[in-house]
């Protein structure tokens, strides 16, 4: 079942500077990973990762645009549209992983760090630009029992890139697979980091999306569909990408170098 | 009426091997079915993953002379059997969609050009500029039904249709496809103005002009109120089209409309079509479809003791 449905908040969670979480009952399975298309009425339907997969699914929002303003004055008791959940999110590794989070990221990849049965078998670094800009740190803390911060200007936890911190952190313990989601270019330099160290990944990219449901292929990324192939990929099918952290596409479909 | 066009080519009776084989209006093809317009053709590499996934051959997105973004999300409504959706054209225009060509037909498929336009001079022109980039054929978009201007506004009027026609088949010499609309009662008029003006084949169903109401919000769902109705909902209808057409013209049908498994496939053949176009399906099963569907339609000769997928074509008109 990922068609249209209509659906009320039932909570509404300042996360910090311009971020907010809207929870909502929502029926259906999902994985870690996995996104649905929320619609605002008269604004716009946006592609939203979610945040918490259980019955009371979640949806993290930081205020960049029109849609994500409207979504961030949502009410508790207000309703939106959503559908899906879609696309192929998380798998749960064999043995001990490492999760990263950059930025938004990390609302998308907390629920792979929930997904592990056992808190020594899952480690977490998170990424952010600043103090304020770090979220689910405590969650993160519920189900692993090593998590470590860094913030680009050091104002809390380790003072420079995640990707520093996870080449530090591969470089002390043995992990089977990399979790990560966050911006593209970090990607790439995490995505180094783990062919350097052996290790696979996957990773959660992110494109121009319309329909969500891999019909129209507004998405694609080397000819896959972020939205059903993905968003999630594995680091031997991004190594493949020519336009990983090279290019996308705009409304119209036209490259964009990046 | 007695359908005289030789509709296979190559092949002879002594071939004892089963084949899916099919040619259509001179494009050949592995297998019957074909990667419907609108869906994944927007870009080289998705139209080559397609054709590596099976597909007979592939149709692009609907490609105009400038860039569109379309229209605003929401774009698709999506329901157990069926999709309403407005995307409304987007595209790079012909010029950027040369350098998208240029993957595509590097796939394993033959790749048909599909455009829109508002004149038949501009018909016209992105045709010959399809097969500058090298298409196997080119498909009108006469029949879109939810874009001003465009598809299906002109595609319900028999002499605007005729135009459009004459004026691409003088300036290319790759078969020439008119994809119809249903939502009009001249259908059967319409196809007869594309086969008199030199038509190679047709196409049907577009989607049928739909709406989607959310109960909740009062309101349209779509972000342009109308848009077109697809998926397994529309099968009877497409069938309905087809009968209708292979009983008054002679030039090949290829189906589309909620094919999304052999059987649905088989019908539409069986009803006059030479090929099935898949959308829809896409979204629910995968981009297996396609060779899931020609494994299906493989496996029904095999036990019927049929050798060639073309004994099957419009066998339902003789019953």
């Amino acid at each position: 079942m990922t068609g249209n449905i209509v659906v009320r908040i039932k909570e509404v969670v300042s996360e910090g500077k311009g971020m907010t979480t809207l929870r909502f009952d929502l029926d259906r399975s999902a994985r870690p990973g996995q996104f649905v298309m929320a619609w605002i009425p008269g604004v716009d339907e946006v592609p939203m990762s979610l945040s918490y997969v259980g019955k009371t699914k979640g949806i993290t929002v930081r205020q960049i645009g029109e849609a994500t303003k409207a979504l961030s004055e949502v009410h508790v008791g207000d309703q939106i549209g959503v559908r899906g959940p879609y696309g192929r999110g998380f798998s749960r590794p064999n043995g001990r992983y490492l999760v990263v989070g950059g930025g938004t990221g990390i609302a998308c990849v907390l629920p792979a760090v929930d997904m592990s049965m056992d808190r020594t078998v899952v480690d977490v670094a998170l990424g952010a630009r600043t103090a304020d800009e770090v979220i689910f740190e405590e969650r993160a803390r519920r189900s692993s029992e090593n998590v470590l911060v860094s913030t680009d200007d050091g104002s809390y936890g380790n003072k420079g890139t995640v990707v520093a911190l996870v080449e530090e952190m591969l470089g002390k313990r043995s992990y089977s697979q990399v979790l990560a989601c966050g911006p593209e270019k970090m990607l790439f330099h995490l995505m180094e980091s783990c062919k350097r160290f052996g290790v696979e990944s996957q990773m959660s990219l992110e494109r121009f999306m319309k329909c969500g449901s891999g019909l129209c292929g507004s998405c694609v990324i080397d000819g896959r569909r972020v939205c059903a192939d993905g968003p999630v990929f594995f680091g031997r099918e991004i190594d493949e990408m020519v336009d990983f952290n090279r290019s996308k596409r705009d409304e119209a479909g036209r490259l964009i170098r990046l | 009426m007695v359908r005289s066009t030789p509709l296979r080519d190559d092949r002879t009776c002594a071939d004892e091997m089963t084949s899916l084989k099919v040619s259509v209006a001179g494009i050949r093809m592995s297998n019957p079915t074909m990667l419907a317009s609108g869906m994944m053709g927007e870009t080289g590499g998705s139209l080559a993953m397609v054709a590596e996934h099976g597909a007979g051959a592939v149709v692009t997105k609907s490609i105009g002379s400038a860039p569109r973004d379309g229209y605003r999300n929401p774009t698709i409504y999506e329901c157990d059997s069926y999709f309403v959706n407005a995307m409304g054209l987007p595209g790079p225009g012909i010029e950027e969609f040369g350098q998208e060509m240029r993957e595509a037909i590097k796939g394993k498929a033959p790749v048909i050009g599909s455009v829109f336009a508002s004149s038949p001079k501009e018909f016209a022109d992105l045709a010959t500029m399809m097969v500058e980039y090298g298409a196997s054929g080119v498909e009108l978009n006469l029949s879109c039904p939810h874009a001003k201007g465009y598809g299906m506004e002109m595609g319900i009027d028999p002499e605007m249709v005729s135009k459009i026609v004459k004026e691409v088949k003088d300036a290319v010499s790759v078969p020439v496809l008119s994809k119809l609309t249903p939502n009009t009662h001249r259908l059967v008029e319409v196809a007869k103005a594309v086969e008199a003006a030199g038509g190679d084949g047709l196409v049907a169903i577009n989607t049928i002009k739909a709406m989607a109401i959310s109960v909740e919000f009062r309101r349209p769902v779509l972000s342009n109120k109308y848009g077109g109705l697809s998926g397994p909902a529309v099968k009877p209808v497409g069938l309905r089209c087809v009968y209708d057409l292979y009983e008054n013209v002679s030039i090949p049908i290829i189906g589309v409309g909620g094919v999304t498994d052999w059987r649905d496939a088989l019908e539409y053949m069986m009803a006059g079509a030479v090929a099935v176009q898949v959308g829809s399906a896409i979204a629910t099963r995968g981009l297996g479809v396609f060779e899931e569907i020609a494994r299906g339609i493989e496996t029904y000769l095999e036990e019927t003791e049929c050798h060639d997928v073309m004994d099957l074509v419009g066998v339902a008109h003789d019953r």
